[in-house]
């Protein structure tokens, strides 16, 4: 099969670290080619070289056989390379039709009878369905990235690069992906497929490149992966993401075992015993919450929650998760319906009020609304408690102790950073997410709801991020984890309640039979 | 009451009302466009005054009042140079630039016009007035709107064009884009930085042209500070009117007319202080933010710079 | 945030700013050559005019007190994310309400009874100009630029209404308030022209920029203005943050035109308007709302105020060729800011 674009001894560097070293990589056409890769395997900044939003410092990049230099985007567009990134990049307020006709000459009148052709053109090829003049604001995430391969392929790119497209979609979601990519490939395009899930990497790719600190650790060649069963493709894997030598080479797998564990899909903690005879820590009855523009409300939610216990919240996005969380912590006011913690109404209390009695929340919008990006550390991890003692008297501030409980959080926790006074904006997301677990899961903590703990972090810090939630259960606190990542739950929940349309649609125990109830309650097929 | 019916009351309520509200709307006109992009011009009132400057000077070198027009509007562009090469393509705050750009456009119009006048400040001949056809015999309105300078009559083409601009062009569609979704912009293959710097230079022109217009047209005469808030005035008529030209036009009329409205008075011989007049676009303007004021539709991206692969 | 405190820190800072100082003189200096002045000369005679002649020094310590109340409001606001632009209206309607109390005041009042309770009306005057644009903000998330503006601009003819038609003294020509008799007046600092209001702006920056960095109250504000949606997730309560933020600064500002009113004039005259709440911007901004930095610049603009007057007279640049100098200052700032930025950020040491 003929090579379409490729990499040859690619270098980039950033102040301080080394993205890609001397990286050679061949993509083909009709075939998909998997890049797998913890954070800062050099996944991103590869796709960025070949979508021209970077250049890279050494190396050459080679498309058709001769070597290009990728200036912009518009440049790579050129070259018949289309890129789909990991966040969604339409324009909400235009419709389907506009985004895609987005880049057309400024001085012509929009032409949109051809646009309208190609779309269809395109949809056919995709196999979806979408209306062109839907506003894309009213889009689902799955029918956004749709449209994002559309503008990608527009002018018969010859290359597709996929940034983690899977991340944001619902399993329906990626059941459509999969056989849109497949229709492209055998339409002969060039599909790479970025990821960190290797059950994806099994179910889509042909090929599978491992990448590791900016290396490629390891190829596997069509042929090679057909021929093996899936324990050995992950045992093989699992090793080259993590430079452990084949064979026990290298010294034995330290640390690295919970990886191999979770990826091999055995479970960590088993459910905990919980004496359900006692009072319930948290009892919420019947609340709803009023509707807003973007969020689905909640409506008539009730359950219980006992010390200990790991409640998990499964559903597909935006089905009343963040209204429940943001209920919980105080965050969003209750229409109606009764919250009571212990023996305390806490229905109509704030933020503040419910932190002090023990509720603690670790949002999913770890910058955008969890932290400060651009205060330190130190002041982050107060941030919760702006106002009380000990760190501040009187209203006055005492900075000492605020920059000495940070030290010791930073050591205690594990928090990579240059010190306290860093911004947290120049922390990676793993450690960002450690300063909001320190500050949330404290010894304080009663009820803590966390929303997607491990949402954008790499293998090693989803680990850290689930040990800590199991640590905390084992100390009492009772959690919320809400998640829209099904095994995850079933591995750490005792109970694992559903979300549909903003109500809660049953609560089901964590045993074998848990995974089928859920996937049927997260449709809206059925009602325990 | 009988002297506010008096037809030499209400044609020149309405002719003043054109003649204020013209820079208002082209200045509105052209803040909008940035605005659209993204880019929050708060020099408005400083590219006014440059453009007013250079298209007066110009006027009362050559004696051509279209040549002064094309000269404020170069003098707008130049004022809306420093906004692009420091807001949109290094990034810095668009509001601090912006009023750095108007304290400056203020000390260096009034510097250079010392330098030139001293104080003597000379008036230009009456500009010259084109009267539409049939219309122009319309009793009251056709001496109060359709006798005015060309430029009007173009203004008012200009905002036709800008509606459809907007919604069937793709300028248009990158315009909007740049002011709602940077990142899809730059990932459709349109440069941001580009989309922006074209809209900040029409910006330019047009609040140069409404300045020149001001000086040339409507005072016949160049002082220091002559603007006085019109800049101002544009950048409020840009962000009432939600990114539909109509509504400068009709925001415009509607400042202009009570700008208007208190010279017209003193010539219909009532003696009103001039403040309360002039209170009154603006108390309206508050009043109805006040009823009916919910979410204002600003663009997401209003007033942050676009660096690429930045969130 | 941070007291980045050690000596090269402070090094880097002075530097960061002396730089942009030299650059807006130099560049205008060229400007004032290619115009047939001397540059040097009128450096020279400014800076002799506004600090080195007693009376001139004088006169540029008395012209800081309402620079420096509205560059604390300014801190207050800008610190929180507020684009609080309206501080003409409020300084002005405050002016006027002092103005017009003041002689009222004084007939029935102590002296310093009535220049405390002219300054706390003062400030309620400006508090109160600014509760309709902060609660459209808080609760509508209308953009408080345009609100301000537009209040800024009925506060304006408001004032001027005021004076023309209610309080206008009958015994004057041009309409203006009843004057308060010199002696009436905030108290002048041992024996010189500069009064007492100068000791209260100061002191006031000085609390401001405390409050901002060291209290609970002042963490806040600058968690709401570098994040709101953080702020919501805190547990603060935003509305009633905005609208403090809203009143505090809008209330000092008032405080400066009370001031400029009880120390130097007596009086409000119909279309006065001195315009400084677009032109302290520039001076918070350099200052990067350091309370400290801002009593320097505050410092450095008065002088030039005052020397650039004298000068307009005497040299023949008018003074309005300050406006330049501030303008250039601010944009040689920006550049300097963004060259180092982009220094560091390429990891040059």
């Amino acid at each position: 099969m003929s090579i379409v674009a490729a990499l040859s001894k690619v270098t980039k560097r950033y102040p301080g670290t080394v993205a890609l070293d001397a990286v050679s990589l061949e993509f083909r056409a009709g075939e998909v080619h998997v890049l797998l890769g913890e954070n800062g395997a050099g996944k991103s900044t590869l796709v960025s070289l070949l979508a021209g939003m970077q250049q890279p410092d050494e190396g050459a990049i080679l498309v058709g056989g001769q070597t290009v230099r990728i200036d912009s985007p518009r440049r790579s567009m050129d070259l018949g390379i289309g890129a789909v990134f990991q966040r969604v990049l339409l324009v909400p307020s235009l419709t389907v039709i506009e985004n895609l006709m987005l880049g057309g000459s400024w001085l012509r009148r929009l032409a949109r009878e051809p646009a309208l052709r190609r779309f269809g053109e395109l949809a056919q090829l995709l196999g979806t369905h979408i209306d062109p003049d839907a506003p894309v604001s009213g889009l689902s995430l799955g029918e956004q990235q749709q449209v994002e391969i559309m503008r990608a392929l527009w002018r018969d790119e010859k290359l597709l690069l996929l940034d983690e497209p899977t991340s944001m979609l619902t399993s329906h979601g990626v059941a459509d992906l999969g056989r849109s990519m497949r229709r492209l490939r055998d339409q002969g395009v060039a599909l790479i497929l970025i990821t960190h899930k290797l059950l994806e990497a099994f179910e889509f790719g042909d090929r599978i490149s491992v990448l590791r600190l900016g290396c490629v650790a390891g190829e596997i060649a069509p042929q090679r992966l057909q021929a093996m069963s899936e324990a050995q493709r992950t045992e093989t894997i699992i090793r080259m993401m993590f430079g452990i030598g084949v064979g026990g080479e290298g010294g034995p797998a330290d640390g690295h075992e919970a990886e191999l564990a979770i990826l091999l899909g055995h479970k960590i903690h088993g459910p905990a015993i919980i004496d359900r005879a006692r009072p319930p820590v948290l009892s919420v009855r019947e609340a709803s919450t009023a509707a807003d523009y973007t969020e689905t409300p909640l409506h008539e939610v009730s359950f219980d929650l006992w010390p200990g216990e790991v409640l998990g919240i499964a559903g597909v996005d935006g089905n009343g998760q963040k209204h429940l969380a943001e209920m919980l912590a105080g965050q969003r006011g209750v229409r109606s319906g009764l919250l009571r913690l212990g023996d305390a109404d806490i229905t109509h209390g704030h933020v503040p009020e419910r932190r002090q009695r023990g509720v603690r929340y670790v949002t999913d919008d770890r910058l955008g609304e969890g932290t400060v990006g651009k205060f330190p550390v130190a002041t982050n991890l107060v941030l919760k408690e702006v106002g009380a003692s000990p760190w501040w008297r009187h209203g006055f501030t005492n900075w000492d102790l605020i920059h000495r409980h940070a030290r010791e959080q930073i050591k205690s926790n594990d928090i990579r950073t240059p010190s306290e006074l860093t911004p947290v904006n120049h922390l990676s997301g793993g450690n960002v997410q450690k300063v909001l677990l320190a500050r949330e899961l404290d010894a304080h903590a009663a009820v803590a709801i966390l929303n997607k703990p491990t949402y954008g972090l790499d293998l090693h810090n989803q680990r850290l991020a689930l040990d800590r939630i199991g640590a905390a259960a084992a100390r009492g606190v009772a959690l919320i984890v809400i998640s829209t990542d099904l095994d995850e739950l079933i591995e750490i929940s005792d109970r694992i309640g559903v979300m549909f349309q903003g109500r809660l649609a049953g609560i089901v125990d964590n045993d074998d039979r848990a995974a089928d109830i859920i996937r049927r309650l997260m449709t809206g097929a059925a009602t325990v | 009451m009988q002297a506010l019916l008096t037809e030499s009351f209400l044609v020149s309520l309405l002719f003043g009302a054109v003649t204020a509200g013209l820079p208002l709307l082209l200045a509105g006109l052209g803040e909008q466009i940035s605005e659209k992009a993204g880019v929050l011009n708060i020099g408005l009132e400083g590219m006014m005054l440059v453009g007013a400057y250079t298209g007066f000077v110009a006027t009362y070198h050559t004696g051509s009042f279209w040549l002064g027009f094309l000269a404020g509007g170069a003098g707008g562009m130049s004022a809306a140079l420093i906004v692009l090469l420091l807001c949109i393509r290094r990034g810095l705050n668009q509001i601090v630039i912006g009023i750095s750009i108007t304290l400056g456009a203020e000390g260096l119009t009034s510097l250079l016009h010392f330098v030139q006048f001293s104080r003597s400040y000379p008036r230009l001949a009456a500009a010259p007035v084109v009267v539409l056809p049939a219309l122009g015999d319309i009793p009251i309105l056709g001496k109060g709107l359709f006798s005015h300078s060309p430029l009007v009559y173009l203004t008012v083409i200009l905002v036709a064009t800008l509606t459809w601009v907007f919604r069937s062009t793709y300028f248009g569609l990158s315009l909007e884009a740049a002011g709602n979704t940077p990142a899809a912009l730059d990932a459709a293959g349109v440069d941001v930085v580009r989309t922006r710097s074209c809209a900040v230079m029409c910006t330019g022109f047009l609040a140069g042209l409404g300045g020149a217009y001001m000086a040339n047209v409507g005072a016949g005469i160049f002082v220091p500070f002559i603007t006085s808030g019109a800049g101002v005035i544009g950048i409020v008529l840009a962000m009432l009117a939600r990114g539909r030209p109509l509504m400068v036009m009709i925001g415009a009329a509607l400042f202009g007319a009570s700008l208007a409205m208190t010279t017209a008075l003193q010539v219909a011989g009532i003696d009103i202080p001039t403040d309360v007049v002039q209170m009154l676009p603006f108390a309206v303007v508050m009043a109805v933010l006040v009823l009916f004021g919910r979410h204002s539709m600003l663009p997401p991206a209003l007033g942050t710079p676009y660096v690429r692969g930045e969130r | 945030m941070t007291d980045g405190s050690t000596f090269a820190g402070f090094q880097a800072t002075l530097l960061r700013v002396l730089v942009p100082v030299a650059l807006a003189l130099i560049v205008g200096g060229l400007i004032l050559l290619v115009l047939g002045k001397d540059p040097v000369g009128y450096y020279g005679y400014v800076l002799e005019r506004s600090l080195l002649r007693w009376g001139g020094a004088q006169e540029t310590l008395t012209r800081m007190a309402p620079l420096l109340l509205i560059a604390a409001g300014l801190i207050v606001a800008f610190r929180a994310g507020i684009w609080n632009l309206g501080g003409d209206g409020q300084f002005l309607l405050a002016a006027v309400a002092s103005a017009a109390l003041a002689p009222v005041f004084i007939g029935i009042l102590p002296r310093g009874l009535t220049l405390v309770a002219c300054m706390l009306v003062g400030s309620l005057v400006g508090a109160l100009w600014s509760v309709i644009p902060a609660v459209l903000k808080a609760r509508y998330g209308v953009n408080e630029i345009i609100t301000t503006l537009m209040m800024s601009f009925l506060g304006t003819s408001l004032a001027n209404v005021l004076i023309k038609l209610v309080l206008r003294d009958p015994d004057t020509t041009v309409p203006q308030t009843r004057s308060l008799p010199v002696d009436d007046r905030l108290p002048r600092l041992f024996g010189t022209t500069i009064h007492g209001g100068l000791v209260l702006a100061v002191l006031t920056v000085i609390v401001v920029h405390l409050m901002m960095t060291r209290t609970a109250f002042g963490l806040k504000l600058q968690v709401l203005g570098a994040n709101r949606a953080a702020a919501v997730h805190a547990g603060f309560r935003v509305e009633r943050l905005i609208l403090a933020a809203f009143a505090l600064s809008a209330a000092l500002i008032g405080l400066a035109g009370a001031v400029e009113v009880l120390g130097v004039w007596g009086t409000v005259r119909a279309d006065w308007n001195p315009a400084l709440g677009l032109l302290v911007v520039p001076l918070v901004f350099l200052a990067r709302f350091n309370g400290f930095a801002v009593i320097g610049f505050t410092l450095f603009f008065s002088a030039l105020m005052v020397g650039g007057e004298s000068a307009a007279r005497r040299v023949g640049v008018p003074q309005h060729y300050v406006l330049v100098l501030v303008a250039l200052l601010l944009l040689f700032l920006g550049i300097v800011e963004y060259l180092d930025q982009s220094r560091r950020k390429s990891g040059t040491p």
